[in-house]
């Protein structure tokens, strides 16, 4: 994982952190989505998308859905 | 006068002298008729006499009444006879009546004044002509106005006019000889400035004006606020520039390009030389009031440092070369777009600036959404309240403070979170101050023991001392007593808020894990005084907090203010006078740079880019399609730059390689780009790091608006011309034009009428509205004419408010065996930010280092003494500082202030950021403090590059001239 991947995918776990105050996963993976979505360059939401296909990730659960959400 | 000529100093705005009507403004509506002279004249009931026959027109001889301050009665000056009264009372202390008769000159008190005015004479030098304030002294217009022509007393009898004078302070002198015992400095300090560091010593014929305890000016408890100065009606307290240049010819309102307080100031001027900056009564932030920064240090803007020549050069390690305007912006242009060739369209951006104007901010981002057709913008709020921007926004719907700065004098309960106003906002602190010592409750929420904890006539009720980092935990236990207790406003919910999201917040702020109790080991502070201070605010009438850096910077940064929004809003604070959420922003215009569209996602008035409707807005004006999805932010830039994606960066007046985070990190960054440009007015930190430099221009040199705390849109004019022969906006559109987006403006008015064209809360906003009403606070627009001075008043901006849950998530920085200690951050009276500006004035006699302040528990335990080398070290990095033993830190806390490049202090904070907006966690890292006795490699590193950078600007001036 290069620097930059593991700086976005830390960025995205305090994300998921700070929005799950819910036990809904659905619910907080479509916030993490729409917050990526809003607010992260196209280039860093390619790289984390990327990287979430990757066999070696390593992601929360809420984090990995709100990916697959943002990738659609 | 021709109407040519009419119109050109209309143009100048030039402003008369200040109108004193003696004694301050009553506030009543209640009318009272009376005869003056013989004329009826109807005022406010509470007005005093001296005040009304000023109305009419009648100025009674005074000395010791201004109407900055209340009336005294000490100088017997003002006597007036009253019908049906006895004896002569003094006009400034007594109240018009209904039907009352007042005979302002009689025989009988002209005689009383002159022998009043002989007695004062009678111990006065009599040095007039080459006295410094000849031509604008009270006193001698009052011995002019009371007819005084020979005092029968002689001067040979005892008398002050041997007493020395104090020069000690950096920027006015105290020559007591001259001193009249008015008092008006020491009430000044009192009332207006509210240090008390003034008072009259002895008695009689003995008494006599002493700072603090008979110190020197320097060495008292004096802030240097000016107040005093302004308030003398002689020679006793005057400026050294007037002492220098003699008394000014003309003065031009304009705006401090300070801290977010925006004061109003009189610009006084002998030809374009700045003779002296006053506070302007009529100043809507500040009322007449001023702090050491507006109101002296202003030297920096002619400073001999300035560079005024557009700077080129092929790598950061060649000499400058001087060169024409004409062809610094074709070599930018040409990098810029040849790296675009190269790289792409998104490889390069700009940051804009919170101390440049609104005018010229606006255009910055226009420039990047356009010509270089991205949206890689960001500014330096990033790095201070891009926090507020998002937590307000998604609470409340508006990305704003709620209230004027007057509004704090209806507040009954004050909550200051992570603020240091006395240094940081230090004029707003003096209005604050007045309200505490009328009786409003006081809490403090911060790890350190800032002044406003304990103060003459000012003690917080409660300083929650909380560990640096816990905030969220901190306002969830406040919030969580307030629905434990059910001191709740449920009527101001019921019909303000959504009620779903109410609902699954108060399940959530009521869980235990959110009780002081639960918390107490968190935050460090005792769960009984967390619910005691939740009571005092939730049981107060009108309750008001205000935040600053200690809220934003932080891992939750976000979070915290949207804590802050929930507070206010559960207990029904918000909406009127008196209450609200006020972030105390940083630089003078942060607002406005965030209003202008600084931030990558958003366009003009806080429009996402993905607002269809705003974009198609801005596409049909600016003639180009706008990309949809957000930019680069700051830090993401300086990542991509390290990775080598991202490789030309436009910096307008902004100091990133001192003032970001994890500084090894951002001139890595920079040294990576191909093409750096730097708009300023010196050769800062970051410019060392540049290709190409545009000389800036001061405030002094530019007409425009900022846009301070409380939404407040001021102007800002140019009392010179830009010694770089341009304006910043200028520079910026012929660049824009250089690269093939034609950009052209006659006057920034014009900027100003694409801005109300384009932005629906500026869109009654106009630079004729702003002259004719002094300041406009956003919204204006048809709703609110004339502006909106407190927001959310029968609705919130987004309809329904909106309560976010807030968890606690504990930040990465956290102290462990490594790196025990918290380190905070923060800034002193004297210095602002970066330090560009006051370091190149006389303030640095009031702060000439950084120093690191430690607890004498964690001093000893250390073997480090008060004054020694310390070593401080974290994850990201090493540099060493002075030690400052005190308790104003908690055990486990060291503090240090960031105004000196040497200091390195952002050496060692790191690239851990707020959640939502990427906000730099300044305020906490986790680091080690060692004894050393040498700079840290990093700051023996910083000597030679800075050595190495001065010498090849240096050598670039010798090859041109």
């Amino acid at each position: 994982m290069t620097v930059n991947t593991r700086k976005l995918v830390k960025m995205a776990e305090d994300i998921t952190a700070n929005l799950s105050y819910t036990d809904d996963e659905e619910v907080v993976a479509s916030k993490i989505a729409d917050h990526l979505s809003r607010f992260w360059d196209p280039r860093m939401k390619e790289a984390i998308i990327s990287y979430a296909s990757t066999k070696e990730s390593e992601l929360t659960d809420p984090l990995r859905l709100a990916i697959t959400k943002l990738a659609d | 006068m021709n109407s040519e000529e009419g119109k050109q100093m209309v143009n100048y705005y030039s402003v008369g002298a200040e109108i004193d009507l003696g004694t301050p403004v009553s506030g009543s509506a209640e009318p009272i008729t009376l005869t003056i002279d013989g004329t009826p004249i109807t005022v406010p009931k509470g007005t005093s006499v001296m005040r009304a026959a000023a109305i009419a027109g009648t100025n009674i001889p005074r000395l010791c009444a201004t109407e900055d301050l209340e009336p005294f009665g000490s100088c017997r000056l003002c006597l007036v006879e009253i019908e049906g009264r006895s004896g002569y009372p003094a006009s400034c202390t007594t109240d018009v009546e209904p039907g009352m008769k007042v005979f302002t000159q009689t025989d009988h008190v002209a005689k009383l004044r002159r022998n009043v005015m002989e007695l004062y004479i009678s111990d006065h030098p009599l040095d007039c002509l080459t006295c410094p304030t000849n031509g604008n002294c009270e006193l001698q217009d009052m011995a002019g106005a009371v007819g005084l022509r020979e005092v029968r007393y002689g001067y040979e009898g005892s008398n002050h006019l041997d007493e020395p004078k104090d020069e000690s302070a950096p920027y006015f002198t105290f020559d007591p000889s001259k001193c009249i015992q008015c008092s008006r400095c020491v009430r000044a300090c009192e009332e207006q400035q509210g240090t008390y560091a003034l008072t009259i010593d002895g008695r009689g014929f003995d008494s006599q004006i002493v700072a603090s305890q008979k110190e020197d000016f320097l060495s008292s408890e004096c802030v240097s606020c000016g107040a005093c100065v302004k308030a003398c009606p002689t020679a006793t307290l005057t400026e050294k520039s007037i002492i220098k240049f003699g008394q000014p010819d003309k003065a031009t309102i304009t705006t401090c390009a300070y801290c977010g307080v925006g004061c109003s100031f009189r610009a006084e001027m002998q030809g374009d030389q700045l003779v002296r900056m006053v506070p302007n009564r009529d100043g809507h932030a500040n009322h007449g009031h001023a702090c050491v920064k507006g109101r002296f240090a202003f030297g920096y803007a002619t400073h001999a440092d300035r560079i005024t020549t557009p700077l080129i050069r092929e790598s950061i390690h060649d000499e400058w070369r001087k060169v024409s305007w004409q062809e610094a912006i074709k070599f930018a242009a040409t990098q810029l777009k040849n790296i675009q060739k190269e790289f792409g369209r998104k490889s390069i951006g700009g940051i804009t600036s919170s101390r440049c104007t609104n005018e010229e901010v606006f255009v910055v981002q226009k420039f990047i959404r356009t010509a270089m057709g991205n949206n890689n913008v960001d500014t330096c709020a990033r790095v201070c309240h891009s926090p507020t921007g998002y937590g307000l926004k998604t609470t409340l719907g508006e990305s704003a403070g709620t209230q004027t700065f007057d509004s704090v004098m209806a507040a009954d309960s004050i909550i200051i979170i992570g603020a240091n106003p006395t240094d940081a906002h230090p004029v707003f602190a003096s209005q604050m101050m007045r309200r505490l010592r009328q009786g409003a409750s006081l809490i403090i929420a911060d790890p350190r023991a800032i002044d406003l904890v304990d103060m003459p006539h000012v003690q917080a009720d409660h300083h929650l001392q909380l560990r640096p980092g816990t905030n969220v935990a901190l306002i969830n236990a406040l919030a969580h007593t307030i629905i434990d207790e059910g001191l709740e406003d449920k009527k101001f919910i019921d019909e303000r808020c959504e009620p779903d999201a109410y609902e699954i917040w108060k399940k959530f702020i009521g869980e235990q894990r959110n009780s002081p109790e639960a918390l107490a080991e968190v935050t460090g502070v005792p769960a009984g005084q967390v619910r005691a201070a939740a009571r005092l605010y939730a049981n107060a009438d009108n309750g008001a907090i205000y935040y600053g850096l200690g809220v934003t910077e932080h891992s939750q940064g976000s979070t915290m203010v949207m804590g802050i929004a929930n507070l206010a809003m559960v207990t029904g604070n918000l909406g009127r006078d008196g209450v609200g959420v006020n972030p105390l922003r940083g630089q003078n215009n942060v607002q406005g740079s965030c209003d202008m569209g600084s931030f990558p996602h958003e366009l003009p008035g806080y429009r996402h880019l993905s607002d269809e409707v705003a974009r198609k807005l801005f596409e049909a004006e600016w003639k180009v399609e706008l990309d949809s999805e957000p930019g680069y932010r700051i830090p993401n830039m300086f990542d991509a730059a390290v990775a080598g994606e991202f490789k030309g960066l436009y910096i307008q007046g902004e100091d990133i390689a001192q003032s970001d985070p994890d500084t090894q990190h951002v001139h890595a960054a920079l040294s990576a780009m191909q093409c750096v440009i730097v708009q300023d007015l010196f050769l800062n930190e970051t410019a060392k790091f540049a290709h190409v430099f545009f000389p800036g221009s001061s405030f002094l040199e530019k007409d425009g608006t900022f846009t301070n705390a409380e939404r407040r849109i001021s102007p800002v004019r140019k009392v010179m011309e830009p010694k770089s022969g341009m304006s910043e906006w200028e520079i910026t559109c012929a660049l824009s034009t250089e690269m093939g987006y034609e950009m052209s403006y006659e006057h920034p008015r014009q900027i100003m009428e694409e801005i109300a064209r384009l932005t629906p809360t500026f869109s009654g906003v106009s630079y004729e509205k702003i002259d004719a009403l002094g300041s406009i606070q956003w919204p204006c627009n048809d709703q609110a004419p004339n502006g909106t001075p407190f927001m959310h008043v029968d609705e919130f901006v987004r309809g329904k408010g909106f309560f976010a849950p807030t968890p606690y998530v504990a930040t990465d920085e956290r102290s462990n065996s490594r790196y025990p200690l918290l380190l905070t951050t923060g800034r002193i009276l004297s210095q602002y930010n970066v330090g560009a500006q006051t370091r190149r004035t006389e303030n640095l006699q009031y702060h000439d280092e950084d120093r690191l302040e430690i607890h004498p528990e964690d001093a000893q335990l250390r073997g480090i003494v008060d004054g020694s080398w310390v070593g401080i070290k974290s994850r990201a990095g090493e540099t060493v500082l002075r030690a400052c033993i005190t308790d104003r830190v908690q055990p486990g806390v060291i503090y240090t202030t960031f105004h000196h490049p040497e200091s390195g202090a952002n050496v060692v904070t790191t690239d851990n950021s707020d959640w939502a907006t990427n906000c730099p966690e300044y305020k906490v890292t986790a680091v080690q403090a060692y004894p050393v006795s040498q700079p840290s490699q990093w700051q023996e590193m910083f000597q030679r590059f800075d050595k190495e950078q001065q010498e090849l600007l240096a050598s670039s001036q010798e090859t041109v001239e």
